[in-house]
């Protein structure tokens, strides 16, 4: 009977229909429906959160890779003994130097050169001409290549920020000058370069833009991270493994572990209120310190590291300590001995998580001054330690995408291309770590 | 050969010293009345077998005996345990210092993740029984030797000892608990893991340790019972039913419960 399926009332009322395998029944049909349903709604979620990250990355890098190249003027220029001591001698020195270079450049372009034009394409690079010869006074005399950076107008017309229909009715960069810009980068007076500056570098004034760089909240953030690393690790171990392996369970420890899952909860903001109250305006330590920074991120980073390293000892075996016990090892030495090396790549990745966290925190950071404006004194100032004023780098970011000058909105999305480099290569540790020292049993 | 002749019958009936005593011991886990009232003798160079169903407070009075039971935060222990003499739950008794007289291996092999050496040294380690590392060698040597183990494994003492098959890790855990010279040694269930081949082999050396140690063997399986030891208990619900000769218990149970465990209707 090989057509059962068309012939139902053959059966009696409770003998099983007789089905073939070769038709698809409708429940059958109906399941895989949903079921690939189902799927396509997956792959579409999928699909939009990577065309949000393929967004992303592609806005921060079209943004912000621009801030990695920087326009020059490539001059030579000598400076003889008595020009030196002339400008030495005036009330506004760096406006010598201004002088005595742009009366060099235009003289070179031609007679027929405004050396206004030329100042508005330069900028004023003069205070960096002026650090160069008081450093270097042997060289006064001979002839120097300079390379400085143009105004952010001229960086920004090579580089697209600024058109020439935008400039048509500006004063601070018109379209002659644009002129002579383009003439001066076809005689390769104006070059484009590797932007050393930007990470090496400090904030900068709105006077100088061009200037400002990222170095120095580099070095301000490196702080924070130390003291973060160095108070939370300790702590955040100890407690975890206090509460996970010798506190009695009661209701004291419920109520402290309850009170821990929700630190990890509460707003970063909030902590950085503490931390004004707390160690600048009761402790006296300075603002802007990397040192309050660390600290204030080491109150956030602490329910992390805890949670995470709690999670890492419960993933050790019970079996584990009680074949430790069981040859007559203490308490101690079974935590110490064997469960904690066991734990000890989920402790490192949650660290280092919780650090990466740390790094990109923001909001605290603002209402304790870690917005130190840190300038020049790069890098000697800044290495002077803990308690010198200083910023982080999102607190930088933060600040740039604040500031007039359309340079600095690069420099914000080049700020957090750093930044990115800096969290990624965090996680891609944290991910190593535990790759390679992931045990199986 | 031993292993197999004459199993349960009249081997070993002289009285033997008394290693472990207990007396009226009562174990609470919170408001479950886990052993109630259980009294016995347990004697040295012996294998004692505890035997009964599922649940019956066999592993859970072995635990008392090493007080492992003390890791439990709603375990309570009445009545008294005497080692040599030595009540275990006196106040004065640091329950580390009893565990390294009182060894034991567990029913699923649980090797620590390091070489076979390291798992075997851990224990004289960290009781300081060797001067340097030649003794320390000497140590582990002598109990891999003990644990049916050194020639599977003398080549590779460096290897991992979480890489070794089931019952080779069965037989390191119990290199690692002799290795440390206990005087009583404790077996939850040793063999439940292990396939018939292995269990064999662990099955002759438990018939070997007993020349120095006093064996207490926790077993589902009575044929196992049967096998290696020469007393057996039968817990049932917490309670001690019968405790006597191992032959005497298979073959004359007194009570009607062991009886009928033994002949498959409860269990």
């Amino acid at each position: 009977m090989t057509d059962a399926t068309n012939n139902p009332g053959a059966s009696g009322p409770t003998a099983r229909k007789h089905t073939s395998l070769l038709t698809i029944d409708v429940n059958t049909r109906k399941r895989n429906r949903a079921e690939a349903r189902f799927r396509s709604y997956g792959i579409a979620a999928i699909a939009i959160g990577l065309s949000f990250l393929v967004m992303l990355v592609w806005s921060i890098l079209s943004s912000g890779l621009p801030a990695f190249t920087r326009t020059v003027v490539e001059i030579e220029l000598t400076v003889t003994q008595e020009e030196y001591a002339a400008a030495e001698d005036q009330l506004f020195k760096t406006r010598a130097y201004q002088d005595l270079l742009v009366g060099s450049l235009a003289a070179e372009l031609g007679e027929d050169v405004d050396p206004e034009s030329v100042e508005r394409i330069i900028g004023s690079p003069g205070a960096m001409l002026r650090n160069y010869y008081t450093a270097n006074e042997d060289q006064l005399g001979e002839a120097v290549t300079f390379k400085l950076p143009t105004s952010s107008r001229t960086d920004g017309y090579f580089k697209g920020r600024i058109t020439r229909e935008g400039q048509e009715r500006s004063t601070f960069l018109t379209p002659e000058d644009l002129d002579l810009a383009d003439e001066m980068k076809e005689n390769g007076i104006i070059t484009s370069e590797f932007n050393w500056q930007f990470l090496t570098g400090t904030e900068a004034s709105d006077d100088n833009p061009v200037a400002a760089g990222i170095g120095a909240s580099v070095v301000g953030s490196f702080y924070m991270m130390a003291v973060v690393l160095i108070l939370s690790l300790p702590i955040g171990v100890a407690a975890s493994i206090y509460l996970e392996e010798f506190a009695p369970k009661n209701r004291f420890t419920d109520i402290i572990e309850v009170n821990i899952s929700n630190l990890a909860a509460v707003p970063s903001i909030v902590f950085g209120i503490l931390g004004l109250a707390f160690f600048i305006q009761f402790a006296g330590l300075p603002r802007s310190a990397p040192l309050v920074g660390g600290l204030v991120l080491t109150l956030m980073t602490l329910p992390t590291i805890i949670i995470s390293t709690r999670a890492a000892l419960r993933a050790v075996p019970p079996s584990i300590r009680a074949a430790a016990l069981g040859v007559g090892a203490s308490k101690m030495q079974s935590v110490f001995h064997h469960v904690l090396p066991l734990a000890m790549p989920g402790i490192l990745t949650g660290t280092i998580i919780g650090l990466a966290q740390a790094l990109g925190e923001t909001a605290p950071l603002l209402l304790i001054g870690m917005v130190g404006f840190v300038a020049l004194k790069y890098p000697d100032g800044v290495a002077e330690g803990l308690l010198d004023s200083n910023s982080a780098m999102p607190a930088q970011i933060y600040t740039w995408a604040s500031r007039a000058d359309q340079i600095f909105y690069e420099k914000a999305w080049g700020g957090i291309i750093v930044l990115l480099v800096f969290l990624l290569t965090m996680n891609i540790v944290a991910i190593v770590l535990r790759r390679r020292f992931e045990r199986r049993w | 050969m031993d292993m197999y002749d004459a199993p349960h019958t009249e081997r070993d009936v002289e009285q033997k010293e008394v290693k472990i005593s207990a007396r009226g011991v009562q174990v609470y886990y919170g408001e479950t009345h886990a052993i109630k009232d259980v009294d016995v003798d347990i004697e040295d160079n012996t294998v004692t077998a505890f035997i009964g169903p599922s649940g019956c407070g066999k592993s859970t009075f072995l635990r008392c005996l090493n007080r492992m039971n003390d890791t439990i935060d709603i375990a309570r222990i009445e009545g008294e345990i005497l080692i040599d003499g030595e009540n275990i739950y006196d106040k004065r008794v640091d329950p580390v210092q009893l565990r390294a007289k009182v060894g034991m291996v567990f029913q699923k092999a649980n090797p620590f993740p390091k070489s076979i050496y390291d798992n075997v040294a851990y224990g004289p380690k960290i009781h300081g029984m060797a001067k340097n590392k030649a003794e320390l060698d000497e140590i582990v040597e002598k109990a891999l030797r003990r644990g049916a183990l050194w020639d599977e494994v003398k080549d590779r003492l460096d290897a991992s000892g979480t890489g070794l098959s089931g019952g080779q890790q069965q037989r390191l855990c119990i290199a690692r608990a002799v290795a440390t010279e206990p005087e009583v040694l404790l077996m939850d269930e040793p063999c439940s893991a292990l396939d018939p081949i292995a269990t064999a082999q662990v099955e002759e050396l438990i018939d070997e340790l007993k020349a120095n140690y006093s064996v207490v063997i926790v077993t589902h399986s009575m044929q196992q019972a049967a096998r290696v030891s020469q007393k057996t208990a039968f817990f049932h619900l917490g309670n001690l039913v019968e405790f006597d000769e191992t032959g005497t218990i298979f073959t004359n149970p007194r009570d009607k419960r062991t009886e009928s465990y033994i002949t498959g209707r409860i269990g």
